[in-house]
């Protein structure tokens, strides 16, 4: 069984998620291939992952459109078994577009691998689980990263064979325009080790400095729920539930947030859940593994001094 | 210019989804079912442009047996003209949905087809980049922000990290994600109306395209439930103890 592997890198090493989509690929396939959509491979990637074969362009690719992405792809899928790559708004849009050429039904989002054609996924954001089979002769996943472990091996095998690739032809009916990276000193919702979220008790866009001072003490990143995205306390990117971002840190720290199911959804995940919130009954302590029941407004500026 | 909107009807986003005791799927009977969020919102738009004189007419199409006639009405009632219902009795996926979309992006010569960027019932995310597959035109997915002049779609995109801007050429494959726009309430007059707007039904195995879902559904089953062993802890000191001391954590 042959794997592709799209890897994503972040200052130069493969990412966290495309490590744990690594681990996943190994219960796949023997032979695993990478492709890296970038021109810079150092020795950290080639050492890391196990490769047989690493694909990477011979330029700098600049703000590849997902119709060009698919364009390399589709001759190169027709060797593999399953193609991989990590969830994330950057696989989600080409990953489908690249299935959909291939005639073949994508899988999203796997979260657990039973053997080389049955897998777990979350449908209703998680409030189920879906066990499916594929008989797909190209399998297409995205993996969820927070499901699987890192991958690492000490003694991998550090002679992959490089291959390069031209950049593809750029797509004429659709152009790159401009980026705006979210400017935040803070990790990544997505992939931060902590993350501490506030909800519509916050009570105001204001008050939510309260949160962010936490995060900030306990370099975390800073989420909220639907209810306090739409009082209009924080903005849309922060939303962790089934409509915005599911995170699973290790310690995910929930500060006047009643527990809505759709927010549930998004981080019951987490490692560890601290719950805060003045009603004794609220329903996130039933999710939580600490609770704390108090006036936010008088507990969060004190664990931010003693920390 | 005329656009495509594609609906589906999903589980209303309120309601607690209880998997079947014989976990063959979700509890759907006495369920309260809606128009899918995302789905909304991508009318929400397209009847935007409209009222902006950018289009011409907002066609929505849902697949399904005969209960997504009122998910067609409700976007009707938001401001579509016309429905298309295409009669299908089995829960298709997104490479089946795309197909049958691509039909009627061609049978009705759209310049812009909106979709919403998932559906919250099997949160697949898919249909709208296999649509643009499909149909080689360009896609512009999960956008913020569409504006369209020119036979351009400028549009923003939320993407991880921040946000992504492209300029696509007409005919393009939209799709919505929660921020592009806030769907109003349809007012009685406009639900009143709807009722006598065209809805023209369709057979799906008169289309002559190969619908049938790839994958088999082995099991749908109730995830690990956490919890039930909160520890109250009793102030801010005990807290920062546990945190620390007991789960090392900070």
């Amino acid at each position: 069984m042959r794997c592709l592997l799209i890897l994503e890198l972040e200052n130069g090493k493969p990412s966290r998620s495309s490590l744990a989509t690594v681990t996943a690929s190994k219960k796949l396939a023997e032979d695993i291939d990478i492709l890296i959509l970038d021109t810079e491979v150092n020795d950290d990637v080639l050492n890391s992952i196990d490769a047989e074969n690493v694909y990477h362009f011979s330029a700098s690719p600049k703000n590849l459109l997902a119709e060009e992405i698919v364009k390399i792809l589709e001759t190169l899928s027709i060797k593999y078994d399953f193609i991989l790559s990590p969830s994330g708004t950057f696989s989600k849009n080409f990953m489908p577009r690249l299935a959909a050429n291939l005639d073949k039904q994508m899988i999203s989002d796997v979260t657990n691998i039973h053997d080389k054609n049955t897998f777990d996924r979350p449908i209703y954001a998680g409030n189920a689980i879906a066990t499916i089979r594929s008989d797909e002769k190209i399998k297409l996943i995205t993996i969820r990263s927070t499901a699987f472990e890192p991958y690492s091996n000490e003694n991998s095998n550090k002679n992959a064979k490089l291959i390069s690739l031209n950049l593809p032809e750029e797509a004429k009916f659709n152009k790159f325009v401009s980026k705006e990276e979210s400017k935040s000193e803070r990790p990544e919702l997505s992939s931060a080790r902590i993350v501490v979220s506030g909800g519509r008790g916050i009570g105001s866009t204001e008050n939510f400095k309260i949160v962010e001072s936490l995060a900030d003490k306990l370099g975390a990143a800073v989420g909220a729920s639907r209810a306090a995205v739409d009082a209009g306390y924080i903005s849309n990117d922060y939303q962790v539930g089934q409509t915005g971002k599911v995170v699973a840190p290790e310690l995910y720290i929930a500060i006047g947030i009643s527990g809505a199911i759709q927010h549930l959804a998004g981080m019951k995940d987490s490692k560890v859940i601290v719950a805060i919130n003045k009603d004794e009954d609220a329903p996130i302590f039933q999710v939580a593994d600490y609770g704390l029941v108090g006036d936010l407004f008088s507990t969060i500026p004190e664990i931010t001094k003693l920390i | 210019m005329k656009a495509l909107v594609a609906v589906k009807r999903v589980i209303d986003y309120n309601v607690k989804v209880r998997v079947k005791t014989d976990e063959s799927g979700v509890e759907k009977d006495n369920v309260k079912m809606s128009i899918n969020p995302f789905d909304e919102i991508a009318i929400e738009e397209a009847v935007r442009l409209k009222e902006k004189n950018i289009l011409d007419e907002v066609v929505v199409v849902s697949i399904g047996d005969n209960s997504v006639k009122e998910t067609i009405r409700s976007a009707l009632a938001i401001g579509g003209d016309r429905g298309i219902h295409v009669m299908a009795n089995i829960d298709l996926e997104p490479l089946g949905v795309a197909k049958i979309l691509a039909e009627f992006c061609k049978r009705e010569q759209v310049d812009v087809a909106f979709l919403g960027k998932q559906a919250i019932d099997d949160d697949f995310n898919q249909t709208g980049q296999k649509l643009a597959a499909l149909l080689n035109w360009p896609q512009a997915t999960f956008a913020s922000r569409v504006i369209i002049k020119e036979k351009k779609a400028l549009v923003t995109r939320e993407v991880d990290g921040g946000l992504e801007t492209l300029e696509a050429n007409l005919p393009v494959v939209i799709t919505s994600d929660l921020r592009l726009n806030e769907p109003r309430y349809a007012s009685l007059p406009n639900i009143m109306k709807a009722k006598k707007k065209e809805i023209l039904e369709v057979s799906a195995d008169e289309l002559n395209i190969d619908y049938k879902p790839r994958l088999k559904i082995v099991k749908v089953s109730s995830p690990k439930e956490r919890g039930g062993n909160v520890t109250m802890l009793p102030d801010v000191e005990e807290l920062i103890k546990t945190l620390r001391e007991k789960e090392g954590l900070i």
